[in-house]
């Protein structure tokens, strides 16, 4: 399937046995592309004694522990056709991971991206206010995590204002204009788990201030990881920051550098939504056999969109739990799931481990 | 001064190339028309042809020509 009929599909619209048919053809085909393409990859899966031939069953795709991306420059495109590179923040004190981005992947993200923000939001763009500091975008070669966040969702924006200033307090004068410029329309408001919390929902509450945005959406992403060492629910971040933004929805999605695009968005029954683009596999720590409906494990996320580096299959350090598939209430086809919190370093190695150069 | 002259001079200033660059160029194509550009390009174009693009249309418009049959959607004539 080229690129643009793949990204052509609708987000949502495959039944179980349909998008294993389409992700038996389409892994292997991504697998033996970045096989022939690039160096590393091959050496890796070669040591793994993986056949070069034949389909994919999904569960039996080679995965890259994220931290492969860490250690390795794994590009399948000559380096003069690598458009941007995307660096993963990663965990405190680690190498960021480097993704490799040609055009054609970055277009295919940048369409998935509307097809799968665009069924939960609708196809009007938004007065966009970005929750986050305009510094994040400073250097256009490189961009963060954060920074490609906020870019991919400024093609929803009508008009742009980023809410914090470089030293990350709140632009109380600059987001004011804003506001009364589009007092009662709906509007877009996108950021970074944490950074919503700390900047702008307790430096609302501190201030004793509310605002008032209803019909207005929250789109957040990046993690529980530092809210959960400050003791803070999903439920209590939701709730509170409804309350101090005074917005209609909060949305939570899951996503990563490594697999940009293809983000996993939370429905209105609190539940991440895999579309057509990817797909997760919960493993057992341990054997990575796969775990049954309701068993937590290890995350593994397959994206059918990278092209131009080997992250089709990757296997998280992050711990989930599979929820259905095909059955939300909600009714978007495709599995849901929940993330649960983070793997003990140790246990994820993945094929890393056998990886001998 | 023409719609043309407009169009090229909303490529010029944003992407700081030169007119003999214009025919072929692409969205990613060059550093400078990546996606911040691109936003940028999209909202200097909106207000000075007054209109409102889609985001289908804005993710479409991924050439200098490609971006004139998208404008002529909108009632601009290039």
């Amino acid at each position: 399937m080229t690129g643009e009929e793949l990204t052509g599909l609708a987000p949502y619209s495959l039944p179980r046995e349909e998008k294993r048919a389409l992700y038996r053809r389409e892994l292997a085909a991504l697998t033996r592309r970045h096989r022939e393409r690039c160096p590393e990859y091959r050496r890796l899966l070669d040591a793994l004694g993986i056949a070069a031939e034949g389909e994919l069953e999904p569960e039996d795709a080679p995965m890259l522990p994220v931290s492969l991306f860490k250690e390795l420059e794994l590009r399948s495109v000559p380096r003069e056709e690598v458009f941007k590179t995307l660096a993963s923040s990663g965990t405190t004190g680690q190498k960021p991971s480097k993704i490799f981005l040609d055009g054609e992947t970055a277009s295919m993200q940048q369409r998935a991206l509307y097809q799968i923000v665009s069924d939960f939001i609708g196809e009007k763009r938004l007065p966009f206010l970005v929750l986050d500091s305009r510094n994040v975008l400073r250097d256009r070669a490189m961009f963060s995590a954060r920074g490609a966040g906020i870019l991919g969702f400024s093609m929803f924006a009508s008009k742009t204002c980023y809410a914090l200033d470089d030293g990350m307090g709140l632009d109380w004068d600059g987001m004011r204009d804003f506001l009364a410029a589009h007092r009662g329309e709906r509007l877009l408001l996108f950021g970074f788990t944490y950074l919503v919390w700390k900047h702008v929902v307790r430096a609302l509450e501190e201030r004793g201030e509310r605002l008032d945005l209803s019909g207005s959406v929250l789109i957040h992403g990046g993690g529980w990881k530092k809210l959960a060492g400050e003791a803070v629910s999903r439920e209590e971040f939701k709730e509170r920051a409804r309350r101090a933004l005074g917005v209609e929805a909060v949305l939570d999605y899951y996503g990563m550098a490594e697999q940009t695009g293809g983000v996993y968005m939370e429905c209105p029954c609190g539940h991440l939504h895999a579309s057509v683009w990817s797909d997760v596999i919960i493993r057992r720590p341990g054997d990575y056999g796969v775990c049954a409906v309701g068993e937590p494990g290890v995350i593994e996320s397959l994206s059918l969109l990278p092209r131009s580096y080997p992250g089709h299959a990757v296997l998280t350090e992050d711990v989930g739990v599979l929820l259905g598939e095909d059955g939300c209430p909600c009714g978007r086809l495709g599995k849901y799931f929940a993330v649960t919190g983070r793997a003990p370093r140790a246990e994820v190695r993945g094929c890393s481990d056998t990886y001998g150069g | 001064m023409t719609n043309l002259e407009k169009y090229d001079k909303l490529f010029l200033d944003a992407f700081r190339v030169v007119p003999d660059e214009l025919p072929g160029l692409k969205y990613r194509g060059i550093q400078a028309w990546d996606s911040v550009g691109h936003m940028d390009l999209m909202s200097a174009m909106e207000e000075t042809f007054e209109i409102r693009v889609s985001t289908p249309d804005l993710l479409d418009f991924s050439s200098y020509e490609k971006g004139k049959e998208i404008l002529a959607k909108y009632g601009v004539e290039i």
